[in-house]
């Protein structure tokens, strides 16, 4: 699944740098019917991760109120240089993954 | 001095098309955009949170993708979309002569599809097919509407116009009582607009997703209480037309993002 | 439902008002995604940080709307995101520091629906 990830491609160490993340789903409520009255399942991201060379830095619990394509922007202090890895688990198996590199100065 | 501008304002005159009653002059226009709140049209501003842009990214991967019987991609073609689909959007729909007849970018896609791909047309309003064309009009972005130059469309962008201003539905409602005569005001809560179409395809806050003009004109229809037209019917190519040479001069937004 | 919610990230702990900032517009355009930025005041050093950040909502048939976790290295205690109002509710942002005190702010957000609507195929 698509995913926009914005993070400074480069940094002074002990800059607050903002990550901004985008990525495609649905995220189907559960409330939803059909026009014949049959309730459309659950399908939700459930959990985001954010990874930084290997260390978690920032975690999300996903509910149904989050809307669809969900965006998710945090910050993080630049350390060194190296990856963020993102990971968006959900419903029915769901799972998708992404990274963005960052020179740190 | 006086003679040259004499001669250029009539110049002018004659050929600035005359309005009809209730149309909004040309530099009275304004984009949709004007008409959101702030936090929209950050949205919108901003590509790396543009929900349209995720789309645009699968249309990008499509573009390369090798299929059907002729095992060609869009790009065998067209090489690079940045240079060959630059200036293309804007002046769709357009006329096409084998079929002698207006067909919008989704139509133009399935057509190349059919006749250089040798492959099935994808369905309207699916999630390929707005992947495309998202990112094919998206190489217009920036760039002036000018949809409608062509004389052969004359009859249909008039077959357009007639049923912008026709009424329908158990509503009585035509869309040029809205989007000519009120817009600025608000239906129940939301802003009317005057419906340029020039962030399509969309990413509609209410769909959640991205959709096409006609999703939005059948929208529309079911609004005033019409029976919408299908998908592709002549009378939404007619509608798109108008609209679009209604909008001619206005800066492309696909990817736009509204309420 | 709300005070259910709140209760079980806050135990029996008292929630004092202050600190959390929520960002929502007091109109929304389109209940089906509403920006929503909550921040809190905070050093964000080893010893005073925000460990968490819980928001929830009034109206909508669930809840909770998202948990967020952060850290020392997070630098600055503030998330965005879009969300989901089924109604014109409150929304209640609820942060848990370090020396787990937790700090709310309620935000009442009005939300109108789309005018035209359509059918669903």
């Amino acid at each position: 699944m698509a995913a926009l990830i914005n993070i400074p491609a480069k940094a002074k160490r002990g800059d607050i740098i903002e990550i901004r993340t985008l990525t495609s789903h649905i995220m189907e409520t559960g409330f939803r019917h059909t026009m014949d009255g049959t309730l459309v399942p659950r399908d939700i991201i459930t959990s985001f991760t954010c990874r930084y060379n290997g260390t978690e830095i920032f975690r999300a619990d996903l509910f149904p109120a989050i809307a669809a394509n969900p965006y998710l922007s945090f910050f993080t202090v630049a350390k060194e240089s190296g990856k963020f890895e993102f990971e968006w688990i959900g419903d029915n198996g769901y799972s998708s993954t992404a990274s963005a590199s960052i020179t740190v100065e | 001095m006086i003679f040259w501008r004499a001669i250029v304002a009539a110049a002018l005159v004659a050929t600035s098309p005359a309005l009809l009653a209730g149309e909004i002059p040309p530099d009275a226009r304004r984009s949709g955009y004007s008409f959101m709140g702030p936090d929209t049209r950050a949205m919108q501003d901003d590509d790396s949170s543009n929900p349209g842009m995720l789309f645009v990214l699968d249309g990008e991967a499509l573009w390369t993708k090798k299929v059907g019987t002729a095992d060609k991609a869009c790009a065998d073609c067209h090489g690079d979309a940045r240079s060959s689909m630059k200036g293309v959007a804007v002046r769709y729909p357009a006329f096409d002569k084998a079929q002698g007849r207006p067909v919008t970018l989704d139509q133009r896609i399935n057509l190349c599809r059919a006749n250089h791909q040798q492959t099935a047309p994808l369905p309207y309003e699916s999630r390929d097919l707005l992947a495309l064309s998202a990112f094919v009009a998206h190489q217009s972005r920036g760039i002036a509407i000018t949809t409608g130059d062509d004389p052969q469309l004359n009859p249909f962008v008039e077959q357009g116009r007639n049923l912008f201003m026709r009424r329908q539905g158990q509503l009585n409602l035509a869309c040029t009582n809205c989007h000519n005569d009120n817009f600025d005001k608000r239906l129940a809560g939301s802003p009317i607009t005057q419906a340029q179409p020039t962030g399509y395809p969309l990413y509609r806050l209410e769909w959640q997703t991205l959709g096409s003009l006609e999703r939005r004109l059948r929208s529309c229809m079911t609004g005033v209480r019409a029976k919408a037209y299908d998908y592709g019917a002549p009378e939404l190519v007619a509608l798109e037309l108008y609209l679009m040479s209604r909008a001619r001069g206005m800066p492309m937004e696909t990817p736009a993002v509204r309420p | 439902m709300l005070n259910g919610a709140i209760r079980n990230v806050a135990g029996e702990a008292p929630i004092r008002t202050g600190k959390v900032k929520l960002d929502i517009p007091p109109l929304v355009e389109n209940g089906n995604t509403v920006p929503m930025t909550v921040s809190v005041a905070s050093p964000m050093t080893a010893n005073d940080y925000v460990k968490s950040i819980h928001v929830f909502n009034e109206k909508n048939p669930q809840p909770n709307i998202g948990n967020f976790y952060l850290s020392p290295s997070s630098g600055r205690a503030q998330i965005s995101t879009r969300i989901r109002l089924a109604d014109t509710q409150k929304v209640v942002a609820i942060a848990r520091l370090s020396d787990d005190s937790f700090w709310q702010v309620v935000a009442d957000i009005v939300v109108t629906l789309a005018a035209c609507t359509e059918e669903l195929n």
